[in-house]
């Protein structure tokens, strides 16, 4: 079978497609960490909250509702996170950060139990994602190739805005130094909170593109912590390269491990992450030279 | 212009300010002096919010002094860190423009054409990384950084420190060209000669107090205040 190039190119789509997941996922989380300083391991829960409202939306108002409501409800909730519990938090030090945002993810986990149930949710595709299109010579679903173009189109849009706009280079210097932004006149503490609105919203579109494709259950933000938590320690914190690199390295390991060496698959990232660890501790890319 | 009652500063556990007093003037430029560790750069972290102030006061042309860095940059006063600061993620055009943007407008003082006027070598290295300048190039920038805030008071920490003598002489004259111009500015510096011919005034600070006060005139013929205190 590893001859067939049908074969390859089909695995290389899904590793793509995992990685764009991912890459939505760990963008956010670690920018807010590289600006801040600041461990949020409830990103995790807004991403299957995300799933949920989505869900929730289809059956009113059909996919594209729920592709569009998500992350402005994730948003709003992370609005409301800000204010109530991590503002108040920002001086605390990891470890309290850490504890209270672990806590927080048992307390979503448990409220979209109470509100959805413990049936896991399915979402109907339109018809213009549904079905499969022929690409290298194999026939493949519309809605992957759908994920990898949205997850190459938002890295495409981030990198022209920190590169090329000045709240870009306000970010940049933010992750570089934010004492000695702040002393150039620059709002950090305002910039913080735009960037984890944005990290939230994105996490709320990565629930409601994954909903349709695994099955939306309450325990999905933490199935995807520790993967998003490996993507973001191998590329290094607080870069844009780093989390795209770092979501690529997650995606192919991922999908080849398992179909070339499924007895190795398991401990296969771990080992990467851990190689990672000891050659380059800092990770891939870090935002800090 | 800055005034700083009694004031009570350090790190954590630490306190390194035990009741400091001193007092900067409009259109003059203070030195503060003193061995290693006495509470110079503590002194220019507490002023600038970078550290908290536990008891005194800091006010700047009679208003209390802002809490945090932005509150304090925006009041008017620039900051030069003994680390100099470059973001290295940022071009120098972008290390630049981050206050430039923000800063500035049309009538201005500052503006990017003039401190390339200032800092010529600058302009030829608009594109390069910020961390791709050497010393005095990454010390002209953050000074250039500084002034395009428009600041009413210029803080330096050390701005010869690691510098070659040919450059800590730019560094002199330019300062000295700002001087001149009336811009009003505290300067701390291990570098006794270079202090004293910029400064009008000069605070000598020894274990978080200030020790001794005066002209720099008066420091320079007081060799018994100078060996006490300095060192020299």
């Amino acid at each position: 079978m590893s001859l067939d190039p049908g074969f390859w190119a089909l695995q290389t789509l899904n590793a793509l497609q995992l990685s764009m997941l991912l890459f939505l996922l760990s963008i956010g989380l670690t920018v807010i960490f590289g600006l801040m300083h600041f461990v949020n391991l409830a990103h995790g829960s807004l991403y299957a909250l995300g799933a949920y409202v989505a869900a929730a939306a289809a059956t009113v108002g059909g996919y594209w509702t729920g592709f569009f409501l998500a992350p402005v409800a994730v948003a709003g909730l992370g609005i409301l996170l800000y204010s109530g519990l991590i503002r108040r938090m920002r001086k605390s030090g990891p470890m309290a950060q850490v504890l209270v945002t672990f806590g927080l993810i048992f307390a979503l986990l448990d409220l979209t139990r109470i509100v959805w149930g413990d049936i896991a949710l399915a979402i109907e595709l339109p018809a213009l994602l549904d079905g499969r299109v022929s690409v290298f010579g194999i026939g493949y679903p519309v809605y992957r190739l759908f994920i990898i173009a949205l997850g190459l189109a938002i890295f495409t849009a981030l990198a022209m805005v920190l590169k090329r706009t000045q709240i870009g280079a306000m970010i940049r210097a933010g992750v570089d130094n934010d004492a000695m932004a702040a002393c150039l006149g620059i709002n950090v503490e305002r910039l913080f909170f735009i960037v984890f609105c944005v990290g939230c919203a994105l996490a709320g579109l990565a629930g409601a593109v994954a909903a349709p494709l695994l099955s939306v259950t309450p325990d999905m933000g933490l199935q995807i912590l520790i993967p998003t938590l490996i993507v973001i320690v191998i590329g290094g914190l607080g870069s844009l390269q780093g989390a795209i690199a770092g979501s690529l390295i997650f995606g192919f390991v991922q999908t080849f491990g398992a179909v070339l060496a499924p007895q190795l698959a398991s401990v296969l990232i771990y080992a990467l992450l851990a190689a990672v660890l000891v050659i380059r501790p800092m990770g891939l890319f870090p935002a800090k030279g | 212009m800055l005034d700083l009652q009694s004031v009570a500063s350090g790190y954590g556990e630490t306190q390194v300010l035990h009741g400091l007093s001193l007092r900067a003037e409009q259109g003059r430029v203070l030195a503060i002096l003193g061995r290693n560790g006495a509470g110079k750069s503590t002194t220019l972290k507490t002023i600038m919010g970078l550290l908290p102030t536990r008891e005194g006061e800091i006010a700047f042309d009679g208003q209390k002094m802002g809490r945090t860095p932005y509150e304090i940059a925006r009041m008017g006063i620039a900051y030069v860190p003994e680390t100099r600061d470059i973001f290295p993620s940022l071009t120098v055009r972008e290390n630049l423009e981050i206050t430039a943007k923000r800063f500035g407008t049309k009538d201005s003082d500052w503006t990017m054409e003039r401190v390339l006027d200032l800092f010529p070598r600058l302009g030829e290295r608009m594109e390069n990384g910020g961390t791709q300048l050497s010393g005095g190039e990454q010390q002209m920038l953050a000074i250039a950084r500084a002034l395009l805030m428009n600041p009413r008071l210029l803080i330096l920490d050390e701005p010869t420190e690691g510098l070659a003598p040919i450059i800590v002489k730019l560094i002199h004259d330019k300062l000295l060209e700002l001087k001149h111009q009336g811009l009003s500015m505290i300067l701390v510096e291990q570098n006794f000669g270079f202090a004293t011919s910029l400064a009008d005034d000069v605070v000598v600070v020894s274990k978080g107090q200030a020790v001794w006060t005066g002209s720099a005139e008066e420091i320079r013929a007081d060799e018994a205040a100078q060996h006490n205190w300095l060192g020299v």
